[in-house]
């Protein structure tokens, strides 16, 4: 395992919009140790969402370098992004994005259906996932038959089980009520503990940064502040 | 990710969409079965066309005057025994010159226009004719110029009102009184002529009395057989060899035609098979109508799933996996449209097999394995091509954007 999770320096990402050029990352740098939590703050426009997609290999850099994991990340094709996002990154987002058609096993599975893997392997690696966040009972249930809070939970075991470097949470709490919210943050913090994947959650929410061990505050496109 | 689980993806998501899926393949259904119906009907037709001739001999051939020439001289009886000498033409077996006409045929209180043939014992031959009860012309009855004659079932039933008990009885033949000697066997219809509605009368009788004409020994119809379908080529060569000769035709002009049940065969089948292939034409159109459908439900499939796209891509999904995806729904919705038109369109050519059954012209729609089969390729490649737009708009939509959207 290399030093850093995450060592992006100097990124900047331009935007073509129209005739305007668009400036959303100003040559930001940034570095995550393995198994550390961080959240990523700031306003709407500040480049944060920018930041997000760079960091889970969704988009790549128009300068600088981002090494994920040892891995430089600015400089793959689309086909070796998606290997990648595939092996180190789980994703968690505000609205859940489950497919709604398929079971919560179904759901968790499908990471590990683009990659090559026997079908009774998938099951057993995604039914252990469910159980990590609670679920061991509901793996036959489509998202309609859930609460929000076990939406997201599904969604959480969906992430994790790749065994992902790096969880990419993105206002995870965003959509819930404050309970469901707070178990869906406790949750997460525990799979950070048991499991030592590098845990980044973006949100304009004080109270979820708060529970961070690490808060990095963008502004136009760099770092304005970054710790407690 | 493999195909069995695209396929299982693929299966659920149209089921998803059950109204939709359905009216998607509408078009696929309708354009297979009708191609299919529309083929097996045609080939059926071809069959009964074929298997008619079949019956009448495939090494007949029939010789007329006329060919190019502008002043053909007339065939005659001469030219027919020429034809039968076997020094002449080996090839040939029999030949039957006969007269025929259209004549007026009459008993007490009934009469009927019939087509009247003066014929030879050889008829027989080239026909496939006999008696049912009675005796046939014979040369006896040639030699003396007897008036007698033998009704087809349906002129006696025109006639009479029975086919049965006729022998002795009395008809008039332009006002000439005629000896029924016997009744011809009932064939059954058949679609291009009525072999049961003639009569026949020896062909020297019809010289004198009936189908006079200006030439003596003229004929207007020679029946020559061949000993087999193969040497048919042959006996038309030996036949052409020696009427021309015999009327001294300028090089290259023959004044008579002479055809053989194989050249009908073959000009009904290109006939048949030209229509089978226009109205297969045709009915191909709708499939590439059904074709389109399927691309404009695809698109707006892509763009309702423009945000699972972008889910399934940040879960590690390449451009292969979602072009996989999506051709895989296209092509499964027009393979079972497919499907179900292959069944559709056997039950609609069966049906309408019955139909011209019960209105007396027995077709039976031959769907064979091979229009099945290409109709199922066909159809599933309908939806990978027309599949293939839609599914790399899908497969080249950029995560950020796709997950983006609502």
């Amino acid at each position: 395992m290399s030093e850093w999770v995450v060592d992006a320096k100097d990124l900047t990402k331009v935007y073509q919009m129209g005739e305007v050029q668009v400036h959303a990352l100003r040559g930001l740098s940034l570095k995550v140790k393995p198994g550390e939590v961080i959240s990523i703050m700031g306003p709407s426009g500040s480049g944060k969402s920018t930041l997000m997609n760079m960091l889970g290999c969704l988009d790549i850099p128009t300068s600088g370098e981002y090494l994920l994991d040892g891995e430089n990340v600015s400089e793959m094709n689309d086909n070796q992004l998606a290997g990648i996002r595939n092996r180190k990154v789980g994703f968690v987002f505000q609205s859940f994005n489950l497919l709604p058609r398929s079971t919560a096993l179904t759901n968790v599975e499908l990471p590990l259906r683009y990659r090559a893997r026997n079908g009774k392997d998938r099951r057993k690696t995604a039914l252990a996932a469910l159980e990590a966040v609670g679920l061991a009972d509901r793996v036959t249930h489509r998202p309609n038959e859930l609460s929000g809070g076990q939406q997201q939970r599904v969604a959480l075991a969906r992430a994790i089980v790749n065994n992902p470097s790096m969880i990419m949470a993105d206002e995870p709490t965003g959509n819930l009520d404050t309970t469901s919210g707070d178990e869906i943050m406790t949750l997460l913090l525990n799979l950070n503990k048991e499991r030592g994947a590098t845990l980044i959650i973006v949100t304009h929410d004080p109270e979820i940064a708060e529970q961070t061990e690490r808060v990095v505050q963008i502004l136009d496109g760099v770092v304005v502040e970054d710790g407690k | 990710m493999n195909i069995l689980q695209s396929f299982g993806e693929a299966i659920e998501s149209l089921n998803a969409n059950k109204m939709r899926s359905a009216l998607t393949i509408l078009g696929i259904v309708i354009g297979v079965a009708a191609v299919i119906a529309l083929l097996g009907i045609g080939s059926g037709t071809q069959n009964v066309i074929t298997d008619e001739i079949n019956n009448i001999g495939t090494n007949l051939i029939y010789v007329t005057s006329g060919g190019d020439a502008d002043h053909p001289d007339p065939l005659t009886l001469d030219d027919a025994a020429v034809i039968a000498d076997p020094s002449n033409a080996p090839s040939v077996i029999y030949v039957a010159p006969t007269l025929q006409g259209n004549v007026e045929v009459a008993v007490t209180g009934e009469s009927t226009n019939t087509q009247v043939i003066g014929i030879t014992p050889e008829f027989y031959e080239v026909q496939n004719a006999d008696v049912a009860e009675g005796v046939r012309i014979n040369q006896e009855m040639l030699d003396s110029r007897s008036t007698v004659v033998l009704l087809g079932a349906d002129t006696a039933e025109n006639l009479f009102g029975t086919t049965t008990g006729l022998v002795g009885e009395s008809v008039r033949i332009q006002g000439q009184p005629f000896k029924v000697v016997g009744i011809l066997e009932s064939e059954g219809g058949s679609a291009f002529q009525n072999t049961d509605d003639r009569v026949l009368i020896p062909l020297t009788t019809a010289q004198d009395r009936v189908l006079r004409r200006p030439n003596r020994g003229q004929v207007d119809l020679i029946y020559v057989q061949s000993s087999s379908s193969d040497t048919v080529p042959t006996a038309i060569d030996e036949a052409s060899q020696i009427l021309r000769a015999r009327h001294r035709s300028t090089l290259g002009v023959d004044d008579f035609d002479i055809i053989s049940t194989q050249s009908f065969i073959d000009a009904a089948t290109t006939i048949t098979g030209v229509f089978t292939i226009f109205l297969g034409g045709i009915a191909g159109i709708s499939l590439l109508v059904g074709g389109i459908g399927i691309m404009n439900i695809m698109l707006v499939t892509v763009v309702e799933r423009t945000k699972e796209i972008g889910l399934r891509k940040a879960m590690g999904a390449r451009k292969r996996d979602i072009l996989t995806q999506f051709l895989t729904e296209s092509a499964l919705l027009s393979l079972s449209g497919g499907l179900i038109g292959i069944l559709l369109g056997y039950l609609l050519a069966t049906a309408i097999g019955q139909i011209a059954a019960a209105s007396g012209t027995p077709i039976a729609p031959a769907i064979d394995i091979n229009s099945i089969l290409l109709a199922t390729l066909f159809s599933a490649a309908i939806g990978l091509f027309f599949g293939l737009y839609p599914a790399n708009r899908a497969a080249n939509l950029e995560p950020v954007e796709a997950l983006r959207a609502e």
